[in-house]
């Protein structure tokens, strides 16, 4: 059996920029192992631009983040071992894959890093009923049959949900010649950000029906035409408001489920809320020497923040390699009114000064405060303008602040 | 003689909080721009409201082979011009021999006479 320092389970923004940071801080045996045969994960079909605003004060497109990240990660000799697939981690440690080569075979390792990302709900999740015909696909299969393999997988176009993965898409096959025939969202809003309604949508006056699904697939072979209807409050829908829309695809943009299998395999406590791994402040699990970081530990918004994390998990991991991590978890976070999966869910008593929060806002809200509650007593305001389910919340308190808790601490929005 | 004088409404994309902005406009020239939160949201505002631009992200072919590769134009480009600049990308494919193309390189030069050139925003060794 193969023995490593460091392993890496994913080799995009998350995995790489974890790469980068422990090779830094002096970690050499490291490995990074990717199932695609290219570096750089979703960013590599993500042709559109508004990545890497943060980290490299740049507006660059997808393709162009990703192929920074993996030079960087080539620079500094970091050896990946791609078309690689992880199959199973084991309570101690041990990493099974399979490889086209080197057929399956075991790597025991000391620290694992855990950045296998996301992906997305399918039409089974949403229990969509109709016919089982050819042509009903989610929104990022088809930028990659379009971006990645070089073909518009459909003519007249209807997308479910109005993800930014939808609305990116929506646009994308305007330009590239098809017909978005209507987008459909359950919800009285979408859950895209602002900007890509305004610049995906209205600028190619694509219709939009709000408080709309598809309650019906029709066609033989293939997608003829869907159903949509009109749903009430509860989201069911309200009989006599169907009418039928003729196309020859359904796009599914409705919200990504971090890929947790291996997670699961090793026997790492997961969060319900979040579907990714409850962590500490350093972002190690409930197995110790097992960290996560990026979308496979909760959904983020942009990839300059699952990179940040990345590049987090990586220093921590290589902290936990020099015996230098600091003590183990004893304050819980907890969420309350309006906060939905607040990461982490554990603080150590000790540590660096500041502890980092990232969280989802339930509902969109204008003029409200962040309030970080210390055993039942708010402690901590943060002013929000505007905060939306579509963009993630980010706030930082003193740890010494949040050791001043005996039981507990909140994190809730007040209206 | 009253101006005549008319109201524009958009979203500012600079950003992901969308701020809600309107543009005042008289003869072609913004008046004021209301509903803005920062510097950057009355420059879009003004920019919007007489000529709106954008970066066109699109795919390239290589004569003869089925993969694409992906491009962009080097500055935003008016709004109006997108289809034809996607029109001139379509119509003119790379001939093979110009590989290896490398991130940043210019693909067309002065895309529809724009001044803003189409360039490659991934490498494509061979």
């Amino acid at each position: 059996m193969i023995h490593k320092e460091l392993v890496i389970i994913g080799g995009g923004a998350a995995g790489l920029s974890a790469a980068v940071e422990a090779k830094k801080q002096g970690i050499e045996d490291i490995l990074v192992l990717e199932r695609s045969p290219y570096l750089g994960g979703i960013l590599r079909q993500c042709i559109h631009n508004g990545f890497g605003v943060h980290k490299y004060k740049e507006d660059l497109t997808g393709v162009e983040f990703a192929g920074r990240i993996s030079k960087e990660a080539m620079d500094a000799d970091i050896s990946c071992l791609t078309n690689t697939f992880a199959l199973d981690i084991s309570p101690d440690k041990v990493i099974t894959a399979i490889h086209p080569e080197k057929g399956l075979f075991e790597i025991e390792s000391s620290a694992i890093i855990l950045a296998m990302g996301c992906r997305e709900r399918s039409r089974g999740a949403l229990m969509i009923p109709g016919k089982r015909c050819a042509g009903v696909i989610t929104a990022g299969t088809a930028q990659h049959y379009l971006n990645l393999d070089g073909y518009l997988p459909g003519r007249r176009i209807i997308i479910l949900g109005s993800g930014d993965i939808g609305l990116i898409m929506a646009r994308q096959f305007v330009i590239e010649g098809a017909t978005v025939e209507r987008v459909v969202e359950i919800m009285p809003y979408s859950s895209g950000l602002a900007r890509n309604i305004s610049q995906c949508i209205e600028d190619f006056n694509i219709p939009i029906s709000y408080n709309s699904t598809v309650t019906d697939i029709q066609g033989k072979g293939r997608v003829e035409q869907v159903t949509v209807a009109k749903v009430d409050e509860n989201r069911k829908p309200i009989p006599g408001t169907e009418f039928t829309i003729p196309c020859d695809t359904l796009l599914i943009s409705a919200g990504l489920i971090p890929e947790n299998e291996l997670t699961k395999a090793a026997n790492i406590q997961l969060s319900n809320i979040t579907k990714g791994a409850i962590v500490d402040d350093e972002l190690m699990t409930s197995l110790p020497g097992v960290f996560s970081c990026g979308n496979v530990l909760h959904v983020h918004d942009l990839v300059d923040f699952v990179s940040e994390e990345g590049t987090k998990a990586g220093a921590n991991a290589s902290r936990y390699l020099k015996n230098e991590s600091p003590d183990t978890p004893v304050i819980s976070v907890e969420d309350g009114f309006g906060v939905n999966g607040a990461v982490p869910q554990l603080v150590r008593r000790t540590g660096s000064k500041f502890v980092e929060f990232m969280f989802r806002p339930r509902n969109k809200y204008t003029d409200c405060e962040i309030c970080v509650d210390i055993d039942g007593t708010c402690a901590k305001r943060f002013k929000k303008m505007v905060v939306t389910p579509g963009e993630m919340c980010s706030f930082k308190v003193e740890r010494a602040l949040l050791n001043q808790a005996n039981q507990s601490v909140t994190v809730r929005l007040e209206v | 003689m009253a101006i005549n004088t008319e109201k524009k409404q958009m979203i500012c994309i600079n950003c992901p909080v969308g701020c809600r902005l309107t543009a005042t406009i008289a003869d072609n020239q913004v008046l004021s721009v209301e509903g803005n939160t920062c510097k950057r949201g009355e420059d879009f505002a003004r920019q919007e409201a007489i000529e709106p631009l954008r970066v066109l992200t699109s795919l390239m072919r290589i004569q003869g082979r089925e993969k694409p590769f992906s491009v962009k134009t080097s500055a935003p480009v008016p709004k109006k011009i997108l289809f034809d600049c996607v029109k001139e990308i379509f119509e003119h494919p790379v001939d093979a021999s110009k590989l290896p193309i490398h991130t940043g390189d210019i693909i067309l030069s002065n895309v529809c006479k724009s001044g803003v050139d189409i360039i490659s925003t991934q490498d494509v060794i061979s």
